[in-house]
C-alpha cells in the first residue's frame, strides 16, 4: 500500500474505535448503570501504608489542591469549587461510619480510588495499592483525631428487599415525610425551598445533589452506597444522617423511590414508568401540606 | 445525753437544708455583675420565616435576630460569663442539658454546658430540622429530628463555642458554650449575671459575646463575700 492510503487507512481504523467507544460509553449509561457501577473496585486495601513514603507521593499528587499542611489550601484552592478537603479536621463526606465518627480506612481508599464526582478530584485508581496505602498513612497525620480517636462502627447494611411498586410508594412517602424536598426539590432537581441559602460547614455555598441529571453519587453508584449516604450523612455538608429515623429494611424504600427520579434506565425506573401510566392520578403530589401518597 | 444527740440531728438537719438550695456549690463566695457594651451595636432585623409556614404563624410579632441582645442602659444579653481559671473541674452534673427547636428559634439562644455533660436536643415544631453543631475541637455531625421524634442525645468532652445551625432554615442560628466549670450564667437582656458558691482563691472570670468578643478579669475571693465584678464589651457595627 502506498504511503498515503496506509495513513488514510490508520486514521479511519482510529476513527472508528472512537466512534465505537463513545456509542458503547453513552449505551452503557443509558441501558444500566454508569460504567463504574459495575464491578467498581472496592476491593480491601490491606496493604500497611508508609507515612515517610506517602509524604513524597502526596506533594507529587495531592498538595496542590489539598495543600502542604493538609488544610485544603493548595496553590490550586482558588479555582475550584467545590473546595478540597480541610485534612486537619478529619471529617469526610464518604464514610460507612456514623455521622460525627472517623472513617474507616477502607472508606478513605474507596475515595481516593473513586474520586468525587462534580468535582475536582479525579479518580486515583490506577495507582498502586501500595501508593494508595502509603498517602492515607501520611493523611492521617494532618489531624491529631487519628490518634485519639477509633473509627465509629460501619452502620449495618441490610440485604437488600426486593424492588416493588409498594417499595417505591413507601419510599416517596419517605421522601415527603423526611422533608427530603426542602431541598431537594419536590422532583429531586436540587431545587427545593432551601436550597439557595444552603452553606457547608466552612461558609462556602454548597448545592444540593440534583438527582435528575446525577448518574453517580458523591459516594458511589451503588443502592447500597445510596442507602449508606443517607444513613451516614455527608459530614462538612448540610446532608445530615437519618440513622436515627430510618431503620432497617425502611431504607431501601426511599433508595427504590431516589432512583426513579435518575436518568437512568433502572429495575426501579422501568417499574415506576409503567405503574405511573395507569395511576398517576392517585398520587398526591410532594411539597409542603399532607403531599406524598 | 439524749438532749445531745437530739441536738445533733437538729444541727444535721439544719446545716443539710442551708446547703440544699445551692445544688452544686458548696457555701463560699459570689462575684456578680453587669455586662454592658459601648459604641453603635448594629441594628438587628426581623427574620422571615415565610418558607416554613408551620413557622411563620406561630410568630404574630416579628422575630428579631439574636445576635445582639440587648436591654436598659446598655446592657447584654447572650453573654456567657463563667470561670476560665482558678475553680478546679468536677465531675459533669448528672442532669442534662436542653436544647429545644420551638418555633423555628433555638432556645435558649446560647446554652451553657460542661464538658462531658449529657445534651438533649428536642424537637417541638411541625417540621423536620437538622441539628449541625459545627464544631471545630469536638467532632461535627449532622442529623436529622423529624416532628414528633425522641430527643437527640449528645455531649461534647473538650471545651468550645460552637455554633449550632439548622440547614433547612438558614435563619436558626445558636451556640452551645462547652466550659470546664459547673460556675457559669448566660446573661438576660438586663446583662445581670451571678456566680456563687466559690471556695476562697483567685480566680479569672470571663465573658464571651458571639459578637463582641471576649474578656477577662482576676478577682479574688477571701470568705464568703460578694465581689463586684461588671464588663464593658466594645460593640462592633458588625
Amino acid at each position: 500500500m502506498s504511503r498515503v492510503a496506509r495513513e488514510i487507512a490508520s486514521i479511519a481504523i482510529l476513527g472508528v474505535l472512537v466512534v465505537v467507544a463513545f456509542t458503547d460509553a453513552s449505551a452503557q449509561a443509558m441501558h444500566g448503570l454508569p460504567l463504574e457501577g459495575r464491578g467498581a473496585d472496592t476491593t480491601p486495601n490491606r496493604r500497611v501504608g508508609r507515612p515517610s513514603v506517602g509524604k513524597e507521593e502526596y506533594k507529587r499528587y495531592c498538595a496542590g489542591c489539598h495543600g502542604d499542611r493538609g488544610d485544603g489550601q493548595g496553590e490550586n484552592t482558588q479555582w475550584i469549587d467545590p473546595k478540597p478537603r480541610d485534612f486537619t479536621q478529619a471529617v469526610f463526606k464518604c464514610r460507612s461510619t456514623p455521622s460525627g465518627t472517623l472513617p474507616v480506612d477502607q472508606d478513605v481508599i474507596n475515595t481516593i480510588r473513586r474520586g468525587i464526582v462534580n468535582s475536582n478530584m479525579p479518580q486515583w485508581r490506577p495507582l498502586p495499592a501500595q501508593m494508595q496505602a502509603d498517602l492515607l498513612s501520611y493523611i492521617k497525620t494532618f489531624s491529631p483525631r487519628w490518634t485519639a480517636e477509633k473509627p465509629g462502627t460501619p452502620v449495618v447494611i441490610p440485604v437488600e428487599t426486593p424492588v416493588t411498586t409498594e417499595s417505591i410508594l413507601r419510599g416517596r412517602e419517605m421522601f415527603q415525610k423526611f422533608e427530603c424536598w426542602k431541598c431537594h426539590g419536590t422532583e429531586g432537581r436540587g431545587d427545593g425551598p432551601s436550597a439557595a441559602a444552603l452553606t457547608d460547614s466552612k461558609d462556602q455555598p454548597i448545592h444540593p445533589f440534583d438527582f435528575t441529571t446525577g448518574t453517580r453519587f458523591k459516594c458511589g453508584t451503588t443502592n447500597a452506597d445510596l442507602y449508606r449516604i443517607f444513613m451516614t450523612g455527608l459530614d462538612g455538608t448540610p446532608m445530615a444522617s437519618f440513622a436515627d429515623n430510618i431503620k432497617g429494611d425502611q431504607g431501601w424504600d426511599l433508595v427504590h423511590y431516589l432512583r426513579t427520579l435518575q436518568p437512568l434506565r433502572t429495575p426501579e425506573s422501568t417499574l415506576w414508568k409503567t405503574w405511573l401510566a395507569t395511576h398517576a392520578a392517585e398520587l398526591k403530589p410532594i411539597g409542603p401540606g399532607t403531599g406524598g401518597r | 445525753m439524749q438532749m445531745k444527740i437530739v441536738t445533733s440531728v437538729a444541727f444535721c438537719a439544719v446545716a443539710t437544708l442551708a446547703l440544699a438550695p445551692s445544688a452544686r456549690h458548696a457555701a463560699g463566695g459570689t462575684v456578680t455583675g453587669k455586662v454592658t457594651f459601648t459604641g453603635t451595636p448594629p441594628k438587628m432585623k426581623a427574620i422571615d420565616m415565610a418558607k416554613e409556614p408551620s413557622c411563620a404563624k406561630a410568630h404574630t410579632i416579628p422575630v428579631m435576630n439574636e445576635s445582639v441582645v440587648t436591654g436598659a442602659g446598655n446592657s447584654l444579653g447572650n453573654v456567657v460569663v463563667y470561670i476560665s481559671a482558678g475553680a478546679p473541674a468536677g465531675a459533669p452534673p448528672a442532669s442534662a442539658a436542653t436544647f429545644d427547636q420551638k418555633n423555628c428559634q433555638y432556645l435558649p439562644h446560647v446554652l451553657a454546658m460542661e464538658a462531658g455533660q449529657k445534651l438533649e436536643i428536642k424537637n417541638d415544631d411541625q417540621t423536620s430540622h437538622n441539628i449541625h453543631p459545627l464544631s471545630k475541637v469536638n467532632p461535627e455531625w449532622n442529623k436529622s429530628q423529624p416532628p414528633g421524634s425522641p430527643p437527640i442525645e449528645a455531649s461534647y468532652d473538650k471545651p468550645e463555642f460552637i455554633p449550632v445551625k439548622c440547614n433547612v432554615h438558614p435563619w436558626m442560628h445558636g451556640y452551645f458554650a462547652v466550659l470546664n466549670t459547673s460556675h457559669s450564667k448566660v446573661t438576660g437582656d438586663d446583662g445581670a449575671y451571678s456566680l456563687d458558691g466559690l471556695p476562697p482563691g483567685k480566680y479569672t472570670v470571663t465573658a464571651w459575646h458571639e459578637r463582641f468578643g471576649t474578656q477577662s478579669q482576676e478577682v479574688t475571693i477571701t470568705g464568703t463575700e460578694t465581689a463586684k465584678l461588671d464588663f464593658v464589651l466594645k460593640a462592633t457595627e458588625y
